[in-house]
């Protein structure tokens, strides 16, 4: 084991610390040059380990140049580790430059830092990927010695991940001495992460140093006074609990499930906020000012607690919290265990933290994360292949740096873990789509971007697709946003363009933990003022829920088979549980429980597969078409976490065979084709790719649309070349993101036919929460938009006093027609 | 009547009339760095072959915006040139002038910057005079379903005026309420939505449209 030298013990000393075990491997590591993933619990010193061997280098042999690269996913992450790195290298008086780069940083820095690099250069993966297009990069990365990643779980296996991961590749191109050090919360699978951290993209070739951790967290549950609520996922009926425990603690940071939820339990906080406690509230739609704000209050400890979402899951480590509070299900071991974290952020002392569940089915979820907690059963997918968009940018944005020769790229960029199996084929294609869009029809060589020279060598043709290229950089794309600004005053935040629609002025919705009256759609942004009245709506943006992971899915299926387990549940849950019992059955670990009952003149199905709702989702599109077919006339459908229910006409037998493996043959291809996933996955492919440009906020929204709709490029790109690379890519990409339609597949291989039936005359207990998500949830009948419109069409006629719907009318005749003046329509049909 | 392709057929003159076909859409895009799939003349031209071999119109009007620059026809692959000389030699085409591409097209039929015919004005920008049938804002409107929103391109009229939606295959839309379209219709719109294979009416009462 190394030991530290002596200025670094001394400095370590006078704290009163030791280096840990896992800081002074890594510093072995580094003399002898090798690259390493370190595991280990927040808290435990991590990215000083990280930085240390770099340090002691440099203060041993000071040198001009850039040594050390480090990327964080998060701009945050890197301006706070430069301030923590800068303190102790100016205790120590080493001579070291250290500065963060962002998209952030000021021109004439960003200048100077290409003439001269810092020593350490802290930056985000987009930051490199543009230091990479330049020119100059192999001059300003060829002395790079060390490469440090952080987080590297939260970015192997996404698509910024996946840029980050062929930038480094480029980086042992142009500096092929520089060692890499991963550094990575607790995963359930390490190997994947080692592979991503290695030069070569095999897990071998990263030494593994893993860090278990100290005490286990402590986690417990809430419940509330009285009834325990059948069905809903906000939480709001536990807030007098919720605040009582803020009352009890220093800090707290109360962890929702979506950026709504957020703004509802903030709401209801503050309603009974007597001791008016500061809360605040911080989620990824709020303007950035403003979140960075709430997080320099909650370092300073100025706040009592902070409701947030996800956007807190990752960060800077805040002493002061001392408990996390989880509002609604956990969803997955791995995620609880992150967000718990993020109490006592010291790796010897226990994290505290309780969950609050949102309803019945909620206890028996949080039960079962708490034992996955104890067990420390972490979930983990696959590493997925790396994106053919992202290489298709990359290419492009590595011709802007310098020409390249085909074959020395593609070895290169098979040596970044998620393209180790890239095939040479879905290469070249995705070259010939940088070049000229590679289509069947060559009608675009006159436009070519890139152009071989005669030793074969590619170019980009000119420095205006450079620059345009390094405009469409990054691999985030966002849904049409639009602006949240006060009138006459500043900036809220920002919401999707499709809600802002759905507002007429004079609406309310609750924004930024605001109540605000929409003013009306100005050039760029909505305008709003504080206050109103009327029931105010809440956006909702796209992809908020995530799935309960397998794992705690499994594990909820066991508690409910072994009632010896039931005693800790509350007593309304227990009652529940022994009823359904009675009346019906349990779901089964191994099998399927399938309920048929009538109730109000239909048949409902009820299925308890516990895969989540999107995949019930996915299920009931496909369930309605065997139902259809079958002949039992099916209305409709409704899916939470747990449970999918559908309603017929007639009554559903042979429900057995409904089930059947063969149910992911045509219809899953036939829904597979109109699905809006495929179209939304396209979407991203083609901007990630540099198909179409990448929509920006704020940027002018003209009248008519100057970008084209991604939607009406699929349809005619389907039909016209089905096997065009980028379609590829997202069939790719949906088959892996997608996990919906893995976990269906993976649920009927589980129960293999087995299908226990109950026919009941009557709901069962267990059924009671999913039928009254109906009316609350969207209802997705089979319905295509079609027989939706018609539906409407049909409606609005019946409430104008129209007997039948107008057929089309005649070609307006120069005579005009006279319409019967009407009344403005109806509050309730938002037209 | 209306098609629920998007076009308006006349039967007593055997007329059919289409607008913003928005040719080479996908090559101007590629001439700017975006190689868009280079399909869309093609798509746009197959559907207009298929309403001509339906209806057989002894005339064919584009409403403008037939390309979508003045550089379009250039730019026209072989094959789809080819076409739509065959489709012109069937019928006789009136190519009205748009904004997007003034100069006439070296296409066979009349260019012409407005048409009338039994009084009614056919022009690419509406808002002259009335009847009057026009295109230029590839209207298209939201309705709200049970469940969902559901937005699709459409016809916009008040009896007098009838705004035709966009033809072409890459042409996006602008919401009906948008003042730009809601000034041409001050005394309320009805909207005829483009479904599968029929068209979907509403009305969007003049108060809603003005408060956008």
């Amino acid at each position: 084991m190394g030991t530290l030298p002596e200025r670094f013990a001394a400095w370590f000393a006078a704290r009163g610390w030791s280096p840990r075990p896992h800081q002074l491997a890594l510093i072995d590591a580094g003399e002898a040059g090798e690259s390493v993933l370190l595991v280990a619990p927040t808290g435990g010193g991590k990215t000083l380990a990280g930085f240390l061997p770099s340090l002691i280098e440099l203060a041993h042999t000071p040198r001009p140049g850039l040594h050390t690269l480090y990327v964080s996913p998060l701009k945050a992450l890197a301006v706070d580790i430069a301030r923590n790195l800068l303190a102790p290298a100016e205790e120590m008086g080493l001579d070291v430059t250290i500065e963060t780069r962002s998209g952030d940083t000021p021109a004439n820095r960003r200048a100077r830092q290409r003439e001269a690099p810092p020593n350490l250069l802290l930056t985000t993966p987009e930051s490199l990927a543009l230091l990479l297009s330049l020119p100059d990069a192999g001059k300003m990365f060829g002395s790079l010695a060390c490469v440090v990643i952080d987080e590297v779980h939260a970015l192997a296996g996404t698509k910024r991940g996946d840029q980050l991961a062929l930038g480094l590749a480029r980086l042992a191109t142009l500096a092929p001495g520089a060692r890499r050090v991963g550094l990575s919360a607790t995963v359930a699978h390490p190997g994947p992460l080692r592979a991503y951290v290695a030069p070569t993209g095999r897990a071998e070739d990263a030494m593994l140093i893993e860090t278990k951790g100290g005490a286990p967290p402590q986690v417990g549950m809430i419940l509330p006074d009285g009834t325990l609520p059948w069905a809903g996922h906000m939480g709001l009926f536990s807030a007098p609990d919720i605040y009582a425990r803020l009352r009890d603690a220093r800090t707290t940071i109360v962890f929702v499930n979506t950026r709504a939820q957020a703004e509802l339990v903030f709401d209801s906080l503050w309603r009974i906020n007597d001791d008016n406690l500061p809360i605040a509230i911080h989620h990824g739609s709020l303007e950035v000012a403003q979140r960075r704000k709430v997080e320099a209050a909650m370092a300073e400890g100025k706040l009592r607690a902070v409701v947030a979402t996800s956007s807190l899951d990752l960060g800077i480590d805040w002493a002061g919290v001392d408990q996390v509070i989880q509002v609604g299900a956990p969803k997955g071991v791995s995620r609880l265990l992150q967000r718990v974290g993020r109490a006592n952020h010291r790796m010897d002392e226990a994290s505290r933290a309780v969950l609050v569940p949102a309803n019945r089915f909620e206890v028996l979820e949080c039960e079962a994360a708490i034992e996955g907690v104890a067990a420390m059963e972490l979930d983990g997918d696959p590493p997925r292949p790396g994106g053919l968009d992202v290489l298709a940018q990359h290419l492009l944005l590595t011709a802007c740096a310098g020409p390249f020769m085909p074959d020395a790229m593609y070895a290169e960029v098979i040596r970044a873990a998620p393209y180790a199996a890239l095939g040479r084929r879905d290469f070249d294609d995705t070259l010939r789509f940088v070049e000229d869009g590679g289509y069947a029809l060559a009608s675009y060589e006159r436009w070519r971007r890139l152009f071989r020279d005669s030793e074969g060598r590619m170019h980009v043709v000119n420095t205006r697709v450079a620059r345009q290229a390094r405009m469409n950089l990054g691999t985030i794309v966002e849904a049409p946003l639009i602006k949240v600004r006060l009138a006459r005053g500043p900036v809220l935040g920002e919401i999707e363009e499709y809600f802002v629609n759905m507002l007429v002025p004079g609406d309310t919705f609750m924004f930024a933990g605001r109540l605000l009256t929409f003013l009306g759609l100005r050039e760029t942004w909505a305008e709003v003022r504080d206050g109103g009245s009327g029931t105010p709506k809440v956006p909702a943006y796209e992809g908020g829920r995530m799935p309960m992971t397998t794992n705690l899915a499994d594990r909820v299926r066991a508690m409910l088979q072994d009632p010896a387990r039931w005693h800790a549940f509350p007593a309304p849950v227990q009652e529940w549980l022994a009823l359904q019992k009675s009346r019906s059955r349990l779901p089964g670990r191994r099998d399927l429980l399938v309920e048929t009952f009538p109730r109000g003149g239909r048949w409902y199905l009820v299925a308890y597969c516990f895969e989540g709702r999107q995949a019930h989702q996915t299920l009931g599109m496909l369930m309605t078409r065997r139902l259809e077919r079958f002949g039992f006339g099916p209305l409709g459908y409704v899916a939470t976490d747990y449970v999918l229910a559908c309603w017929c006409a007639h009554r559903p037998t042979d429900v057995a065979r409904l089930f059947e493996q063969d149910m992911l043959g045509d219809d899953l291809e036939a829904w597979m084709a109109e699905s809006s996933m495929l179209r939304r996955t396209f979407r991203h492919v083609a901007v990630i790719a540099g198909m179409v440009d990448r929509h920006r906020p704020g940027a002018e929204r003209t009248r008519r649309q100057v970008t084209v709709n991604t939607d009406l490029i699929y349809d005619v790109l389907r039909k016209h070349e089905p096997d065009h690379i980028l379609l590829r890519a997202t069939r790719a990409d949906a088959a892996g993101g997608l996990t919906d339609v893995g976990r269906i597949a993976g649920m009927l291989d589980r129960i293999g036919g087995r299908v226990t039936h109950m026919v009941l005359s009557r709901v069962s207990p267990l059924a009671v929460p999913v039928l009254l998500e109906i009316g609350r949830e969207n209802i997705h009948a089979g319905a295509g938009e079609d027989d939706l419109l018609a539906e409407t069409e049909a409606l609005v006629a019946e409430a104008m006093g129209e007997a039948d719907p107008p057929p089309a009318p005649p070609v307006p005749a120069p005579r005009p027609q006279p319409r019967p003046r009407r009344r403005p329509i109806q509050a309730s049909l938002k037209l | 009547m209306l098609d629920p392709s998007g076009a308006l057929w006349w039967p007593d003159r055997r007329v059919l009339v289409v607008s913003d076909l928005h040719l080479e859409k996908g090559s101007a895009a590629a001439v700017r760095g975006r190689p868009l799939p280079p399909y869309d003349s093609r798509a746009t031209l197959e559907r207009l072959t298929l309403l001509l071999r339906r209806y057989g119109p002894s005339r064919v009007i584009a409403l403008g915006d037939t390309f979508h620059d003045d550089d379009g026809p250039a730019r026209l692959a072989a094959d789809d040139r080819a076409r739509i000389l065959r489709l012109a030699g069937q019928t006789a085409f009136v190519w009205v002038q748009g904004n997007h591409d003034p100069t006439p097209p070296d296409l066979p039929g009349d260019a012409v910057n407005e048409w009338v015919e039994d009084g009614i004005a056919f022009r690419h920008d509406g808002g002259v005079s009335t009847p009057e049938i026009c295109g230029h804002c590839h209207p298209k409107a939201a309705i709200e379903t049970r469940g969902k929103w559901v937005s699709r391109p459409c016809f916009v009229t008040d009896g007098r005026r009838l705004m035709l939606p966009a033809f072409g295959a890459y042409t996006g839309g602008l919401d009906a309420r948008d003042r730009a379209i809601a000034q041409l219709f001050p005394r309320g719109m009805r909207v005829f939505l483009l479904g599968r294979d029929r068209l979907y009416s509403f009305p969007l009462s003049r108060a809603r449209a003005a408060a956008i």
